[in-house]
């Protein structure tokens, strides 16, 4: 009778053991940029793991701010690879839990067909009012915008019309609604299943900013959660890097 | 203490909320009269109307003036047929965004002091032969006084707090739509902490004396 108990007692702490990793929640922080693909992976995440992810976007440097002060994400998926590597040095991260999930691209992007070149030669004919990127302090895809435009050597005549985005999605917003006729973005907002979803865009060549490379890591509030390690390995998986290409990201 | 670019978004602040209280003093005073005097039944609707944006997030003000200003929308499309271009990620447009976003500041006090004057002082003016207008300049708006002053002060105030609206259809251009509210946020964003404190204090004892002066001024009106 006794046994009968005992075996009971621990048959039912096994199941609520395995319901409790079944159904573990990862609080992410995720770069704007990649918002879209993220949205995708965490429903295949939750589909194939029964983990779910709860994901908050933002800028990447609000981001790091947010974690530096107690915020409760468990796995940062940043802009850059510098944050992420400040987070470690700063004691804030898992030990070797960083690793670049993708490669970023930039893109000068109009809603308007016909609007930006291949060549982004519109940069240089100068004929528009306001051209969108994301505040450079922050984002680094604003960082690569004001880089490339350095190197053109049109930072001095362009600035005065630059409107700044808080973050990437907000730069976009700018675009897509046409109160600015160009910005640069990131080639994951305007680009699914490896296709442009619309207007006119010149891809940013790899030569004239900096390599945008995006790194993952595993918080301190994340250590020894099964679902952050969980989530840190599906997004190695081939099925996440299928997701991550199909939206216009190297590796 | 201050860098150059925190003191233009000081210096844009005030240009911002004095043409901003400026106009709502103008616009606002017929239409809070209107809502004092009116037993129209579109009194309720207008009240309710100019009192949206005591409610409303700013996001849903921002949202919908970055839609209609826009080039597609119909404000846009009337800006550019007038030859003004588009209004947002200018300073035109922040003012435009600003005044309706402190209206009920200005508009709430003027109805309750024109309210509280009640139409007796009126009658009497006329009697003394005094047309409405002169009645208006001389019995309505010397009584009002305190409410003016309290609208002025609340419009002006609640300007330079402003943030939400701002980030959404301003475009953090230097001297032209970044603020405070929002230099202090770009500050703590990018970690500058030390220039953030500046201005986040600067902000808090601005606002704190703007309340006290208006809280403890002599036969003040009570708002609310």
């Amino acid at each position: 009778m006794k046994s009968r108990f005992v075996c009971l007692l621990a048959g039912l702490t096994l199941a609520v053991s395995s319901l409790a990793t079944q159904a573990a929640e990862v609080q992410v922080a995720v770069a704007a940029n990649f918002t879209a693909p993220m949205q995708k992976i965490a429903a295949e995440f939750e589909k194939d793991t029964g983990h779910k992810a709860l994901i908050s976007f933002g800028a990447t440097g609000k981001l790091y701010a947010q974690i530096k002060n107690g915020a409760p994400f468990q796995v940062f998926l940043a802009a850059d690879d510098k944050t992420p590597a400040r987070l470690e040095a700063e004691g804030d991260t898992v030990p070797d839990s960083r690793f670049t999930y993708a490669i970023g691209k930039l893109v000068l992007w109009s809603v308007k067909p016909g609007y930006v070149d291949d060549q982004g030669k519109v940069l240089k004919k100068g004929q528009f009012k306001h051209l969108a990127i994301a505040s450079p302090k922050t984002a680094p895809y604003g960082a690569a915008a004001v880089e490339t435009l350095t190197k053109l050597g049109l930072l001095d005549s362009i600035q005065p019309r630059f409107v700044t985005g808080e973050n990437i999605s907000q730069t976009y917003q700018f675009i897509v609604t046409e109160n600015a006729e160009l910005g640069f973005v990131a080639l994951s907002q305007v680009m699914v299943d490896g296709q442009l979803t619309g207007g006119s865009s010149w891809i940013v060549p790899a030569d004239l900013h900096q390599l945008i490379r995006q790194d993952a890591v595993i918080l301190a509030k994340g250590q020894d959660q099964p679902a952050a390690q969980a989530l840190i390995n599906y997004l190695k998986s081939e099925k996440a890097k299928a997701i991550i290409e199909s939206y216009g990201y190297g590796f | 203490m201050l860098s150059d670019v925190d003191l233009a978004a000081v210096w844009l602040t005030l240009k911002l909320a004095t043409v901003v209280t400026i106009i709502l003093l103008i616009v606002g005073t017929p239409i809070a009269w209107w809502l004092a005097r009116t037993r129209s039944k579109w009194k309720g609707v207008i009240g309710a109307v100019v009192a949206l944006p005591l409610v409303l997030p700013p996001t849903v003000l921002g949202f919908y003036l970055l839609i209609t200003m826009g080039p597609h929308g119909p404000v846009g499309q009337l800006t550019q047929f007038l030859g003004w271009g588009v209004l947002p990620f200018t300073f035109a447009g922040l003012v435009i965004a600003s005044v309706f976003y402190s209206m009920p500041f200005v508009v709430q006090p003027l109805q309750q002091a024109f309210e509280a004057i009640g139409v007796r002082p009126l009658e009497v003016a006329a009697t003394l032969r005094a047309n409405p207008w002169d009645a208006f300049f001389t019995v309505v708006l010397p009584l009002a006084k305190p409410g003016f002053i309290t609208a002025a002060i609340l419009g002006f105030a609640h300007t330079v707090g402003e943030f939400g609206v701002v980030l959404m259809i301003g475009g953090n251009i230097p001297e032209k739509t970044r603020v405070v509210s929002v230099q202090i946020y770009d500050h703590v964003e990018a970690l500058e902490y030390a220039e953030a404190h500046v201005l986040a204090g600067g902000m808090l004892l601005f606002s704190f004396l703007v309340l006290l002066t208006l809280y403890s001024r002599k036969g003040a009106t009570s708002w609310k």
